[in-house]
This record gives structure tokens, C-alpha cells and sequence, in this order.
């Protein structure tokens, strides 16, 4: 019986364990890669996870759109969903700006290269 | 129409915002900011005269009923922060439009003040919302502003700097909103007065200190707090010198609000808890901020950035108050808010008129040489906001030190009182640096014609660093509204 228990932890809260998978998926690629875009790669995964902490949470499984009507009884909750949308338009500007600043990195330094590039504007300060 | 106020602050500064994005004219953007300005700080004023006599506000936005809708909630501490913020912001758009059209190419003035504007709204939102999903919005619009006018600093570097703060900081407010998610997923509330009610019966259970460690970890992010403060030296330094004066009095500082909102509100912290694990977290990243921030700030060479080591530092004290966790601490941390504000924004904007007169971007130590007799004016006014910084009995500073000091004595931590006086021997070591430099020194640079700089920069900075000293002298003013904000953050302290 435990041990029925303890799978239940794994395969019952499956959203969770990809949201895990998401954050730290999305850390590792911003912390290993030195490519600039890349990292923004990687930031946008990080930012996926929370969309999916949020969301899962808000389906009620049998539970329909939130639409009031008399032949439903259960409802998903919207709010993560109105949420969320924020958040992804919040992760669009975000990259957006990110991808910008990379363009105007690539004309100023000539490369897209976080560790050449410091290399190169560290040795400019000597 | 007055009770309209707390979201007029917010709104007032986004509207104008547009409308500068639109017209772009500079001399229309830099009188609309200026209006706006004025129109929030009287706002905040007004706030907390409301909050004062008749206590906190809340407000429905659009008329929904919290904790459905979102509430803007006003108590003296936001007052406090709000008042901080639009101060700061006209002073600095006082100060420095010759600065602006100096440092900032023609045709993006018009967005710069538009970003300004939407950063001071983002900044004002945070402090004003009761809402913790609000905030994250509110954070985000400060937060890419931010990374757009540092961006528009004048040395190439500035681009490096504010991708590198994109990535830290989008790192930090993804945190948050995990946090805030893992909260709202037990709870199913967002404002945060119900959520302090909610999470009661719950606050022992994993979720909510992991839901904790995630708002800590990324909160520590904006703040700069000290294991998490790679991107703030380069930002401060490769900004516009106006855009760093305005980031480095407000930006932190509202995170740390948020932070301090979080703890004691929220989870509901109290005096006396200085054997959880997290103060000793804090503890302990206050004291290495202290000491890595002045160790950092002695052996820098570009002024700009050993100021902003230096703020590492001085972010270690305002932490180091909520570590100490007392009534005396915390007063301390609250009114250092305000105090390291006016400070580092008085440092920040003497370098940016010697800059300015000197005509170059990055002040490096020798190019202060010899200084005294040229700039007596302005190198008199670094001397006493720098002295405040030490901490010298007579200025801003020492109040806060006294405070710490206080705090630390009655929770009878000897050792942590004779760190903080051997750390303000730090300070006094670069200062003397500079100092020395300046009054000392054969000047090097004879012979070089020097801009002339317009009388209101000189009016603000000789405002600014005068309630340095005054305020060191008379204390009700701050200290009032401190110890004010400190009971209405904690009600039994």
C-alpha cells in the first residue's frame, strides 16, 4: 500500500515534476551557455515552468470553461489562466528587449559570445 | 477626486509616460515628467496625511471588492517609500536635463523620459498594491525600463550590463512569481492580507517555506543582496549618470520593501526571531555584503563603480536591520531606506556634474587629482555626502549606525557591533582615497576648459547634501516616519 503511495507522488503530480524539469532545465542552459541568445533560450523555458505551475492547478478534471450555464456544475478556475496570460506577455517583452540589446551587442562588440566579449572589454579597462 | 489618489500616483506617471512616447519633443517630455512628478509627490503627501489621520486606505481597483479584486493598500510605510520614490524622480529631473541632452542622443530624449516615467510607475505600483501578483507586473514594467535606459548609457558597455541585469533580473521575478504561484496554489488568494490570514494554520508546511525561499531568493536578486550582486556595479556604472542616481536611490530600496512586506506581513515575522534559519540567512549575507562591498569598493578605480560596491555595502545595513530583528534594528534598516537614498543619489549626481565638467563618461580616482581648487564647490559637497556615508556623528549616516548599533546591543550581540564600527573604518579608507586624491594631489588635468554647469544642478545638489547634515541634526522628521512605518509593519513591535 505505501508503495502504491509513494508512486502516486510521482505519477499523481506529474505537472509538477515537468514544471521541476522546466526550471532547472532552463537554469543550467542559462548558467552553461556563453551564446547570448542562448540564454535567452534558456530564460524562456524557466519562465514556461511558471506558466504550467499555474495553469495545472486550475483544471478540475470533469470541470468545464467558465461559462455559467445550467447544464454545468463544475467549473476550471479562470483566474490562472487570466494569470498567466500576463505572465506570457510580461516573457514576450522580455525577450523581445533581450533580443534587441543582443542585436545591438552584435553591431557594437562584433559577437554574441558573453565570455569573449568580457575577455575583450576587460582587457579595453587595463 | 481625493480618494481617487492611490491609483492616480501610478496611473498619472504611465499616462504620461505615452504621452511623451508619442510627441518625443524634449523640452514638452522633460516639463510633462517634471508635472508628473509633482502631481505623485503631492499625491504621496497627500496619502499620507490621509493615512496619518484616519488610518490605512484601501482601495478597490474598479471598484471590485478584495480579495477578488486587486486592492491598492496605503499605510505609512508605502507613504514612506512613495514619498521617497517622486522625490527622488524630481529632484533628479531637476538636476539633470543638461546632463539628459548631453549624455543622451537627440532623437531618443523623448523615449528616455517615457522610460523614466514608466520605471517611476512601476517603482510607485509595487509599493501601492496589495496584490502579489500585481506586483510581479508592477516589477516587470520597472524592471525592462530599467534594462532599456541603462542600456542607453554612452559606453558600449552599457549594452553588456543591462543584458546581464535582464537575465539576473527576469532570473529573480520568475522566482518570485514561483513563489507567489506555490502560495496561491495552497491558498487560492492573492491579495496579501487575506493570504497572511489564510497561510496561518499552514505556515509550518514545506509549501509554504519553499513558496518562501522562492520570493527570498528572487527578492535578494533586485535587491543586490550581497551573494546575488553581479549585475548592480556594471549597471550603476555604464548608466547614464542621471539613470544611476534615480536607480540607485529607488530601485533597490522598493525591493527591499517588497521583501520586508513579504516577512512581515505575509508570513507574519516577528521580533525576536533571530534563531529561525532565514534571519540567519540574511544574517549572514548582510555582514559578507558589508565587508565584500568595502573590500571591493578599496580597490576600484572607476568612481562610478566604487560607488556602487560601495551601495553593496550600504544595502548590507538596511538588511542587516531586518537580521537584527528588533524594534531598534528594524527603525534602523527603515530609516537607512531614506537616508542611503539621499546619500548615494547626492554622491551619484556630484559625479555626474564633475563629468560633466570635465568632459568624460567614466571618472577614473586621477582624474579627481587636484580637484579641491578648481571644483570647490562640488568637491566640498562629495566631502560631506561622503563623510555621511561613513557615518561621521552630524550626518544622516550616524543616525542609522546608532540605530543598528542599538538594535544589536539589546539582542546582546557584542561581536556584531564591532563589525559594524570596523566596517565604517572601510569606508573611511576609500574615502580617504578620494579625498586625498582631491585636496592633495598636483592636478593633472590644468588647462582643460570646464563646462559650465546651470544653477538648478547646483541647487539640487546643495539641497541634497544640507539635509545630509540636517537631517543628522534633527531627526523627527525621518525617524518620525520611520518608526511610524515600523509599527505599522509590525503591529506588536
Amino acid at each position: 500500500m505505501e508503495f502504491i503511495n509513494d508512486l502516486s507522488i510521482y505519477f499523481g503530480r506529474i505537472n509538477h515534476w515537468v514544471t521541476i524539469f522546466l526550471i532547472v532545465s532552463g537554469l543550467y542552459i542559462i548558467i552553461t551557455n556563453s551564446n547570448m541568445i542562448k540564454k535567452l533560450i534558456g530564460l524562456s523555458i524557466f519562465q514556461t515552468s511558471v506558466y504550467l505551475l499555474y495553469v495545472s492547478p486550475g483544471k478540475i478534471i470533469g470541470g468545464t470553461a467558465p461559462i455559467i450555464s445550467p447544464q454545468f456544475e463544475v467549473y476550471s478556475n479562470p483566474l490562472p489562466h487570466v494569470l498567466i496570460l500576463t505572465a506570457i506577455v510580461v516573457g514576450v517583452a522580455t525577450l523581445s528587449l533581450g533580443l534587441a540589446l543582443v542585436v545591438r551587442i552584435k553591431e557594437e562588440f562584433g559577437s554574441i559570445d558573453e565570455e569573449a566579449i568580457l575577455m575583450n572589454s576587460f582587457e579595453d579597462q587595463e | 477626486m481625493f480618494d481617487q489618489w492611490p491609483s492616480l500616483v501610478v496611473a498619472v506617471p504611465l499616462i504620461a509616460a505615452g504621452i511623451c512616447a508619442i510627441i518625443r519633443y524634449e523640452f514638452f517630455c522633460w516639463l510633462v515628467s517634471i508635472i508628473t512628478s509633482l502631481v505623485s509627490l503631492s499625491g504621496s503627501i497627500f496619502l499620507y496625511l490621509t493615512v496619518k489621520a484616519s488610518g490605512d486606505i484601501s482601495y478597490k481597483l474598479g471598484g471590485w471588492a478584495p480579495p477578488v479584486g486587486i486592492e491598492y493598500r496605503v499605510d505609512i510605510f508605502a507613504c514612506y517609500l512613495l514619498i521617497l520614490i517622486s522625490l527622488v524622480a524630481i529632484a533628479v529631473l531637476i538636476y539633470g536635463r543638461k546632463l539628459i541632452n548631453k549624455e543622451i542622443a537627440s532623437h531618443l530624449r523623448g523615449w528616455f523620459y517615457s522610460m523614466y516615467l514608466l520605471c517611476m510607475c512601476g517603482l510607485m505600483g509595487i509599493v501601492i498594491t496589495g496584490d502579489a501578483f500585481n506586483a510581479f507586473v508592477f516589477m516587470e514594467i520597472s524592471s525592462l525600463s530599467m534594462y532599456t535606459l541603462i542600456a542607453l548609457g554612452r559606453d558600449k558597455r552599457a549594452l553588456l550590463a543591462s543584458y546581464q541585469y535582464l537575465i539576473l533580473g527576469t532570473l529573480g521575478a520568475t522566482m518570485y512569481v514561483i513563489g507567489v504561484g506555490l502560495l496561491f496554489n495552497v491558498t487560492g488568494t492573492l491579495n496579501l492580507i487575506d493570504l497572511s490570514i489564510k497561510i496561518q494554520p499552514i505556515l509550518d508546511t514545506p509549501v509554504i517555506k519553499v513558496a518562501m525561499s522562492f520570493i527570498f531568493a528572487g527578492l535578494s536578486i533586485k535587491i543586490a543582496l550581497f551573494p546575488l550582486h553581479f549585475w548592480l556595479p556594471n549597471a550603476y556604472a555604464f548608466a547614464p549618470s542621471v539613470v544611476t542616481t534615480f536607480l540607485a536611490a529607488t530601485a533597490t530600496k522598493v525591493s527591499i520593501y517588497l521583501l520586508m512586506r513579504y516577512f512581515y506581513t505575509v508570513f507574519g515575522f516577528s521580533f525576536g526571531m533571530s534563531s529561525e534559519l532565514i534571519i540567519g540567512i540574511i544574517l549572514s549575507c548582510s555582514i559578507l555584503a558589508i565587508f565584500v562591498g568595502s573590500f571591493s569598493a578599496i580597490f576600484e578605480n572607476n568612481l562610478k563603480r566604487l560607488l556602487a560596491f560601495s551601495s553593496v555595502a550600504q544595502i548590507g545595513y538596511i538588511t542587516l536591520g531586518i537580521a537584527i530583528a528588533n524594534n531598534a534594528g528594524l527603525t534602523g534598516s527603515m530609516v537607512h531606506i531614506f537616508n542611503h537614498a539621499l546619500m548615494k543619489a547626492s554622491l551619484f549626481m556630484i559625479l555626474g556634474a564633475i563629468a560633466f565638467q570635465i568632459h568624460k563618461d567614466q571618472l577614473t580616482l586621477t582624474d579627481l587629482s587636484g580637484l579641491g581648487k578648481q571644483m570647490p564647490f562640488s568637491m566640498a559637497a562629495m566631502t560631506i555626502a561622503g563623510l555621511s556615508l561613513l557615518g561621521v556623528p552630524g550626518t544622516v549616516g550616524f543616525v542609522t549606525k546608532w540605530y543598528l548599533i542599538q538594535g544589536a546591543m539589546q539582542n546582546g550581540w557584542w561581536w556584531l557591533v564591532v563589525l559594524i564600527l570596523v566596517s565604517s573604518l572601510l569606508v573611511l579608507i576609500y574615502l580617504g582615497k578620494i579625498i586625498e586624491t582631491v585636496y592633495f594631489k598636483p592636478a593633472s588635468n590644468t588647462g582643460i576648459e570646464m563646462n559650465e554647469l546651470p544653477g538648478s544642478t547646483f541647487i539640487i545638489i546643495l539641497l541634497a547634501v544640507s539635509s545630509c547634515i540636517y537631517l543628522g541634526f534633527d531627526t523627527s522628521l525621518t525617524l518620525g516616519i520611520a518608526e511610524e512605518a515600523v509599527n505599522a509593519l509590525v503591529p506588536e513591535g
